[in-house]
């Protein structure tokens, strides 16, 4: 229905941070000279240990809080020049816990800044309603009170509730840090599609770097005092992080997570280790030859059963029960090589499984290819100055 | 002869019924001394509650005053009020409104503060003006205990208003002063069993403006 269809109406604009310090009245400096140039229709995500001063950043976007010092520009306009609520109603603002107003409708609450901004209840509701499709919402909900709905379902309506009045920049304070991991990543996956369609600019605040290195197309790494350790896009924060604090806030694993953004689409697939369930033992003791230790059965659609070895398949015939594992697979040329790694890694018979986007077994790889694989892409990286083509097309001027 | 025979024969007396002195006059009175009591306390106590709750500042001061305030004993000060401005409205009124004002005052605050800090700051980041953010945000959330303030002040009230009598105004303590001054005791027990009735009834009204006023978001999630 509604929005899908039509052509996109607002999108993101420029918003440049320029030496902003926030100083509290006992002395506490909470954000630090601060200059950031935030890009337009871009995800930019702020992220630090707690008390670098990354939600007061985000907060003095929207003038929550004002700076001591230095100018914030919106699209080149001071955000001082403009009267407060004004600028608040051009920016959605989402925050942890929703905060959702619970003696209002779910549609009412998503109509709220519609409504503030003069429009009639029926054209404020209709949009609430298009833009609950657009969340993934089901339209049932729409009469229910926010108590009645799951967290998850809560933190959609606060995004929602945010986009209402379509506003170029949308503001986001920790928004999927109290909900499990499992609808966490279901929210981050929804808010890179709903981002997609509406090009807004997006400042997201997060203590999750897992979560930072995921939704930004810029990540800028804070540090205790309101610091700017680092601002780069993310590929190239965990190839080259600036100094020991961002290595540190990285983790240990921050070249396993690299590995999220190199495509596992040059991976040399097996096919011959792959048998069907109803396959004959000569076709067994053929496939049984080649470079894998296991043959990978499959169900006669092509969907993989399990591992087993080859003598003993032959031998005894296939019985489905008694296969191998064959763990997680990934799915080949969409997931990234640390999906294909990890795939290894889980496998009892340390080959991955790849396979299309029906689930069908579309090769066999094993955990010595994928090394292989992974050293071919770091050297392509290292060519191409040390960030990777997928996320590094955007703005990467750092200021400051 | 026991209270049930006194109730019984007070309501079954037809002349009770009647004229300046029967129960439907006396009855009026009494829910009009108490109705203009219950709103000026409400016309004091709710605007200073809601405000300060809103604000944050000045809550102790609140508390301070609130408690001195209940430390008054009503007839008291009725007498004091006689005293001073002699026969009329007004001299009960004073007491009354002092009566009902603090758990007005002190539930509203205690209201308003407790409502969940993160839809405030939400409709405050939607740039939403101040005193919408107080009435269309924080009021519809803390209107349930709001109203349980208000209706302990209204219980209060109902039962104290019969201090009216002893300034000569009406009212149901006139069957209880009179009563007790002409030892007729069905008088007294009749008296005070349509004050009772009339808590009651107070009881009744606010579960019904809690089951009108309250959204069934808040009336539910609580």
């Amino acid at each position: 229905m509604g929005g899908y269809g039509q052509p996109r109406r607002v999108f993101g604009v420029l918003i440049r941070i320029d030496s902003v310090t926030k100083r509290y009245p006992d002395g506490t400096v909470a954000v630090d000279r601060l200059s950031l140039e935030i890009p337009d229709r871009s995800i930019t995500v702020l992220v630090g240990p707690s008390g670098c001063g990354k939600t007061t950043t985000l907060r003095m976007i929207n003038r929550m809080v004002e700076p001591s010092e230095g100018t914030i520009l919106l699209d080149g306009k001071d955000i001082q020049q403009q009267p407060v609520n004004t600028l608040r109603r051009s920016m959605g603002y989402v925050i942890q816990n929703a905060g959702l107003f619970q003696h209002r409708t779910i549609v009412d609450n998503i109509a709220t800044v519609p409504r503030m901004l003069g429009w009639g209840k029926d054209k404020a509701r209709s949009r609430a309603r298009e833009l609950m499709e657009r969340v993934g919402l089901d339209a049932s909900l729409a009469k229910r009170y926010p108590y009645q709905l799951s967290g998850g379902q809560q933190q959609r309506v606060g995004v929602a509730r945010a986009l209402a009045a379509d506003p170029p920049v949308l503001l986001m304070d920790e928004p999927f840090s109290a909900v499990d991991p499992v609808v966490r990543k279901g929210l981050q996956d929804e808010l890179l599609r709903i981002q997609d369609e509406l090009g807004k600019t997006i400042v997201f605040v997060t203590h999750d770097i897992d979560e930072a290195v995921k939704l930004g197309t810029m990540v800028a790494v804070m540090r205790t005092g309101g610091h700017l350790a680092q601002f780069a896009p993310p590929a190239e924060l965990l190839s080259h992080p600036a100094d020991e604090f961002v290595e540190d806030f990285l983790g240990a694993d921050r070249g396993i997570r690299r590995l999220s953004f190199f495509s596992s689409a040059g991976l040399d697939l097996l096919t011959a280790p792959i048998v069907a369930v109803d396959a004959t033992a000569e076709q067994i003791a053929a496939r049984g030859t080649g470079d894998a230790p296991y043959l990978l059965v499959t169900d006669r659609g092509g969907k993989p059963l399990g591992w087993g070895e080859p003598r003993e398949l032959a031998a005894d015939g296939i019985r489905p029960a008694e296969l191998l594992p064959y763990g997680r697979p990934f799915v080949a040329g969409t997931d990234s090589l640390r999906a294909a790694l990890d795939c290894a890694v889980l496998s009892p018979t340390g080959w991955a499984v790849a396979v299309d986007a029906e689930g069908r077994a579309a090769g066999v790889v094993s955990q010595q290819a994928i090394g292989e694989a992974i050293r071919g892409a770091h050297a392509e990286g290292r060519e191409n100055g040390g960030t990777t083509p997928a996320k590094s097309d955007t703005v990467t001027k750092v200021t400051g | 002869m026991n209270v049930l025979n006194f109730i019984n024969a007070f309501f079954s007396d037809s002349a009770h019924w009647k004229g300046y002195d029967g129960i439907p006059t006396r009855l009026w009175e009494h829910i009009w001394y108490s109705l203009l009591a219950l709103a000026i306390a409400a016309g004091i106590g709710l605007p200073i509650g809601l405000l300060t709750g809103h604000t944050g500042r000045g809550g102790n001061a609140l508390a301070m005053i609130a408690t001195a305030a209940r430390a008054l004993p009503s007839f008291g000060l009725l007498v004091l009020m006689f005293i001073g401005l002699g026969l009329g409205l007004l001299p009960v009124m004073i007491p009354l409104v002092i009566l009902a004002v603090p758990p007005i005052l002190v539930t509203t605050y205690e209201a308003v503060r407790s409502v969940d800090p993160s839809p405030v700051d939400a409709a405050r980041g939607m740039g939403m003006h101040e005193s919408r953010v107080l009435l269309q945000v924080e009021l519809p959330v803390a209107l349930p205990l709001i109203l349980s303030g208000l209706r302990s002040a209204a219980i209060q009230i109902v039962s104290t208003a019969t201090i009216a009598a002893y300034v000569s105004l009406g009212g149901l303590g006139r069957y209880i002063v009179d009563g007790l001054y002409q030892r007729d005791y069905e008088k007294v027990v009749g008296g005070a069993t349509l004050v009772a009735v009339m808590a009651l009834a107070t009881l009744g009204v606010f579960w019904i403006a809690n089951r009108v006023a309250v959204s069934p978001g808040v009336r539910r999630s609580n």
